[in-house]
């Protein structure tokens, strides 16, 4: 994958008004871009999202079969996740076998979902030791404009969180309530350090021009689940900790935002 | 699948259920000659140079253009023309069974296909050594993505400001219960005698794609090249109207607008 470029110009102008606490698109530091959620949109998905931080945007699909539970865990199901970035979402991206950066940010949404419990794995179990659900998130970026993590991470929440059983194609018994049984509601945020400025949700040019990356999976009690470091330029304790004192207050909106879509699309 | 085990009757054999009712309309209401319901929106994508999204019946498909662009690796450069490179992909929950994720024969016979149909309109010649680059994710399918994924490229390639003798207009004809019919979704596909995709460039009438499986007679073919033509005109309106409406804004606005608007 070839590198992301940003113009000497844009960078000078970021790093300047870094040091007013200002950034490129008159964000302050702990802001959000403007996150929009759409569940439901693919009905040939057993779950779907179509999420959007800023211009960057993910869909979601959910598909769902039947399988065979891994020997170490005979009672649990079987999740994987998967993402595409393909080569519509930005003058990098390449098609192929996925890039280290598509499995990396894979990888680091999945930790964020099955450490938090999201899942309850053993409530995927349809015959003990012999067959279990199997679930499959496929994360489609299809515009890449900063923060893929995030954006790939809300959308998988919320694909999760709308999906159903399909127990018709499978031939098993209909349940009263189809839904995957989701116990937890994890966020996850992205921040990236701009010199010794740090910055929640990075834009393409600030995730460009950034020295070090930290992802941070919470749950609703505000525990860690799960975190990243990213890039090679490196974080103090003390920032660390600043970046987590500040992500409480960041994601509980952000929560609220996600919670409110699913309940009325439920 | 739901489908299929539905149709099994208790001997074991598959009925062919009724494609077409009594009063000449099909499973989804349509009459033989009506086009599903399609909505083309344009430059729905912040990276690309153009870009647009097409719901075509239960068919959503996002196409996106990026160039022209330098061709890599270089040995597919040609001196004297732009190459149209074309990805045609589904993606994994598009379908009713999870399609596992990547390029499979068929994906890689449709990007061939479509890309001809593309470098049939697009002015290549003024572009040698570039590449053009078009890229269609299919997000839902129902039959007939690569007519609704050539449609939305067209548009696309329109956006990206791609000098062309004319839109692409694409659009599948068929045969079911006997009959030639416009637009197979998927059911039809699935248990009628023929299926002929097919695109043409409307201003020329020139015929840029067209495949066929199954079975028709002559007279059948004539027909239903006839009725494939009626069909693009119409995804050629609105193709057209699409534009229209996306470009409204900027037609309305002054010059100075634009560049103030575009900067960052």
């Amino acid at each position: 994958m070839a590198d992301e470029v940003v113009t000497t110009v844009i960078r000078e102008k970021i790093l300047k008004m870094i040091k007013n606490e200002k950034r490129l698109d008159n964000r302050n530091f702990n802001e959000y871009r403007n996150i929009e959620i759409n569940p439901g949109i693919i009905t040939s998905a057993d779950g779907s999202a179509h999420v959007s931080i800023g211009n960057t945007s993910v869909i979601a699909g959910i598909k769902i079969e039947t399988g065979e539970p891994f020997p170490d865990t005979p009672n649990a199901g079987v999740m994987t996740t998967n993402v595409e970035l393909i080569p519509m979402a930005s003058p990098v991206f390449e098609s192929g076998p996925p890039s280290p950066e598509a499995v990396e940010i894979a990888r680091v949404v999945d930790r964020g979902i099955r450490e938090s419990k999201m899942i309850n794995m053993e409530k995927l179990s349809i015959v003990k030791g012999e067959k279990v659900w199997i679930i499959y998130i496929d994360l489609h970026v299809i515009d890449y404009d900063g923060n893929l993590f995030d954006t790939c991470f809300i959308a998988s929440v919320v694909a999760l969180s709308t999906a159903k059983f399909p127990y018709k194609k499978f031939n098993l018994e209909e349940s009263a309530n189809p839904s995957v049984p989701v116990e937890h509601f994890p966020i996850e945020s992205t921040y990236v350090k701009i010199g010794n400025s740090i910055m929640v949700d990075p834009s393409l040019e600030e995730e460009t021009i950034a020295d070090a990356r930290l992802t941070i999976a919470i749950d609703e009690n505000s525990d860690i689940r799960a975190m990243q470091k990213g890039f090679s330029g490196v974080f103090k304790e003390d920032e660390i900790y600043k970046i987590i004192a500040n992500n409480r207050e960041i994601n509980r909106s952000i929560r609220e935002i996600i919670k409110g879509k699913v309940e009325v699309f439920r | 699948m739901e489908f299929l085990v539905m149709l099994m009757s208790s001997e074991g054999a598959v009925n062919i259920p009724k494609l077409i009712n009594e009063n000449g309309l099909r499973i989804d209401g349509r009459t033989t000659e009506q086009l599903r319901d399609i909505k083309i929106d344009v430059g729905v994508l912040k990276r690309a140079t153009g870009s647009a999204y097409i719901e075509w019946g239960e068919n959503k498909i996002l196409a996106a253009v990026y160039g022209p662009r330098e061709a890599k690796p270089r040995h597919i450069q040609n001196m004297y023309k732009a190459v149209i490179q074309c990805k045609y992909n589904m993606a994994p929950f598009s379908v009713d069974e999870r399609k596992r994720p990547g390029i499979d024969r068929r994906s890689t016979e449709i990007s061939k296909v479509i890309a001809e149909a593309i470098e049939g309109a697009v002015i290549v010649e003024q572009f040698p050594r570039a590449s053009i680059d078009v890229y269609i994710e299919v997000l839902q399918a129902n039959a007939g993505t690569r007519c609704a994924g050539l449609t939305a490229a067209s548009v696309a390639l329109a956006d990206a400001g791609i000098p062309m003798k004319d839109l692409i207009a694409a659009c599948a004809v068929g045969k079911i219960d006997g009959q030639i019919v416009l637009d197979l979704r998927k059911e039809e596909d699935n248990f009628g005698q023929a299926d002929l995709p097919f695109a043409m460039v409307p201003k020329t009438e020139d015929i840029v794609l067209m495949q066929m499986d199954g079975h028709l007679n002559e007279d059948e073919f004539k027909k239903a090249i006839d009725l494939a033509k009626k069909g693009c005109k119409r995804v050629y309106e609105l193709e057209v109207e699409a534009l229209k409406e996306h470009y409204k804004a900027d037609m309305d606005n002054t010059v100075t607008d634009k560049v103030i608007n575009n900067g960052r």
